[in-house]
């Protein structure tokens, strides 16, 4: 059972002042241990009134309550203080205000493999990653061969893990967290590793987990596991809980919480983006700013600027449903196209012949990388409205969400002669 | 079945060690100190063999600039001997100091990501060190026998000694990793700080060298106390120093407390700045 009450977590963030003139930055740069020391020293203390600007509450005035045995999901962007409530239920952190009550042995999962060091061999980073989340020595003994057969690396347990690929390591690592016995279960996203088959079989793990009457609380950017396993959602928008209830209505609210959120500020704009700088997408436009139509031709325009002429670069373009959930992908590599571009303000226009999206809003995903170094990215870049069209060009206008995301191709259609149909004969008869 | 139930809050000021955290978690603190070892001798020839090699190299050398150049007093005794024994105790002192100030940025990922009694972690590199310290020993047995040297009296005295070595060395290493996650400068004067220690505690030279009046202050470092002890032990330089080790003692345990009174006071934000 878990108990949260008036939960708040307070961070001051770092910032430094920038100076511009030669005697400022001599000055700065004698004065610079100082200086620093004060804002070492500043990063744990907090003055008594909250005017400073570089104070950020992670979490405010978080309220739930878990009951025993329930799956309890945890929704929200980057940055909505998903982690921030993890680290303080898996004590990594401490809260600034309010209280949580835990009863039952809590076991938290944060990130597989904790602790593993390439130098030590499958068996001693088995135990070693054990004991870290929380077993006894000898918990991890009864449970090792079931350990290291659920990894499947039973032939490799006494060789030092430097020697084993990165999917051996991940499979280990999470065959361990899997042989937890606790009564509440914290778990992060440790499901995006790993490949399909090993994904499914976390999957199932996780599935029955939650039905063997565990209390788990399950963070994820995932919505098909979410909905698969929780009973129960909550969605955090900047720190604050802002719905606490069923799944489906938790779910439709982050889609068009991340949908508006798009829309308020202007692409350059954006600070919450990846990559070194050596692209910024500046602007992303479809049709000119006019209606984007199902199966009607559709141009995309970016506008970037490059900090300096690039021979080659590529762009990644995807149509999300929700956040980092890929419908289509139109990707400058795998289609053959080598970019360039010059120093200063640059566009891009990229056209396809037929929009092959069904009618609905969608996020764009857009990523620029240089070399194979990320220069700019933005999971959620922008949205675009698809309206309801008539692909086939028959008169008949398609329409949405019922009918799925994507544009089928035209068929051809052959009916075939009744003749040929042996009909109602059952195979083999 | 009763269940465990956990209270999580904001806590401030000064508190107790946790002691029950700390037994919960020994098995981790085993594993850990064990991983220390192992992943330190790993892929090397000598393995263990540097443990040997590190404090009697440098005590070859002490023996060769301080002992046969610079003619310094090793109060009757073969230099070599002199040397070699003080450097047992201060090898692995300095390496505490080094190996535990970097222990709490070294693990800063598993601190990120996971719960347990922060305190493990330089008590680990306490603990783990206590295998070089042994095989040192050893070493040291050997060269006594090679030169027939036979121990004193006061041999009974040789664990508190240890425990004096390990107390201090926990309250510095346990209150320099916490100083080391919000001040990095720590770790990197950590490499000459260690230097300079040596020359504060009578690793190459005498106590006889100090001046009668400042030898009480000399003694508050406990590092005195328990080389001079094992040179009164092992080599019987002179009269088991006494007085230099109780000094030494209270200063270790009082080191010890505020070492670990500071860490705890400091871990509740490890996670938030390293």
């Amino acid at each position: 059972m878990i108990e949260v009450e008036n939960l708040g977590k307070r961070y001051r963030l770092g910032t430094r002042s920038t100076e511009d003139t030669l005697v400022g930055t001599l000055k700065a740069a004698l004065t610079y241990p100082l200086r620093n020391y004060r804002e070492l020293r500043r990063r744990k203390q907090f003055a008594q009134q909250e005017a400073g600007s570089d104070i950020l509450w992670a979490l405010r005035d978080i309220n739930f309550r878990v009951a025993e045995g329930e799956v309890l999901g945890i929704i929200g962007h980057n940055g909505a203080g998903k982690s921030s409530l993890l680290k303080i239920l898996s004590r990594i952190t401490e809260p600034t205000t309010g209280r949580v009550l835990l009863r039952g042995r809590v076991s938290s999962l944060l990130e597989v493999g904790t602790g593993f060091h390439n130098d030590l061999t499958g068996r001693d980073n088995v135990y070693m990653n054990g004991t870290i989340l929380g077993m006894t020595r000898r918990e991890v003994t009864e449970k090792f061969d079931e350990i290291v057969a659920f990894s499947g690396v039973a032939s490799h347990i006494d060789t030092p893990v430097k020697f084993y690929s990165s999917g051996m390591k991940v499979r280990l690592a999470f065959a361990v967290a899997a042989h937890l016995d606790p009564e509440i279960l914290i778990i992060d996203e440790v499901l995006a590793v790993g490949d399909l088959a090993f994904q499914q079989k976390c999957l199932a793990k996780m599935d029955s987990v939650s039905q063997s009457g565990r209390t788990v609380l399950f963070v994820s950017h995932n919505m098909g596991a979410i909905e698969g396993l929780c009973q129960r959602c909550l969605l955090l928008e900047h720190g604050r809980l802002i719905f606490n209830g069923a799944v489906p209505e938790a779910i439709t609210r982050y889609r068009d919480a991340t949908l508006s959120r798009v829309e308020a500020v202007g692409l350059a704009d954006r600070t919450d983006r990846y990559g070194d700088g050596a692209i910024r997408f500046q602007r992303l436009r479809f049709n000119g700013g006019g209606a984007v139509v199902t199966g009607e031709p559709l141009t995309i325009e970016l506008d970037y600027v490059a900090g300096r002429a690039l021979p080659s670069w590529q762009l990644t373009l995807r149509f999300c449903r929700t956040y980092r959930e890929s419908i289509i992908m139109i990707d400058s590599k795998s289609q053959g196209m080598n970019l360039t571009a010059q120093a200063g303000r640059n566009t891009l226009h990229i056209q396809l012949p037929s929009c092959p999206l069904m009618p609905n809003r969608y996020l764009i995903e857009l990523w620029a990388n240089v070399s194979s170094a990320t220069a700019d990215g933005m999971f959620d870049a922008a949205s675009v409205t698809v309206q309801e069209g008539d692909p086939y060009g028959t008169g008949t206008m398609v329409y949405a969400p019922q009918n799925g995301v994507v544009v089928a191709p035209l068929a051809s259609w052959t009916p075939q002669p009744a003749s040929r149909v042996p009909a109602q004969t059952p195979p083999g008869g | 079945m009763k269940q465990p139930e956990i209270e999580i809050r904001a806590t401030s000021g000064w508190q107790l060690i946790d002691l029950g955290a700390l037994w919960q978690y020994r098995d981790l603190l085993y594993f850990l100190s064990l991983r220390g070892i192992k992943v330190k001798y790993a892929q090397s020839i000598l393995g263990v063999g540097w443990a040997v090699a590190n404090p009697l190299i440098q005590a070859l050398l002490f023996t060769v600039v301080f002992g046969n150049l610079a003619q310094l007093s090793s109060d009757g005794s073969p230099y070599i001997l002199f040397s070699f024994t003080a450097m047992v105790v201060w090898a692995y002192f300095s390496n505490i100091l080094t190996d535990a100030t970097s222990s709490l940025v070294a693990n800063r990922d598993m601190i990120g990501k996971v719960y347990f009694p922060r305190l493990i972690l330089p008590m680990a590199a306490v603990l783990g060190k206590l295998v070089d310290f042994g095989v040192a020993f050893v070493v040291l047995v050997g060269l006594l026998l090679y030169y027939g040297v036979a121990p004193t009296g006061e041999l009974y005295m040789l664990p508190v000694l240890v425990i004096i070595l390990v107390l201090t060395s926990l309250g510095a290493g346990a209150f320099l990793s916490a100083l080391a996650v919000q001040y990095r400068d720590v770790q990197y004067a950590m490499t000459f700080l260690v230097r300079l220690l040596m020359y504060t505690a009578p690793v190459v030279y005498s106590v006889s060298i100090i001046p009668e009046a400042w030898r009480g202050v000399y003694a508050l470092n406990p590092m005195v106390g328990v080389i001079e002890g094992m040179r009164a032990i092992f080599l019987g330089t002179r009269a088991f120093p006494w007085a230099w080790v109780w000094t030494g003692a209270a200063v270790s345990v009082v080191l010890f407390l505020f070492g670990c009174f500071y860490f705890r006071r400091v871990e509740r934000h490890f996670a938030d700045v390293a």
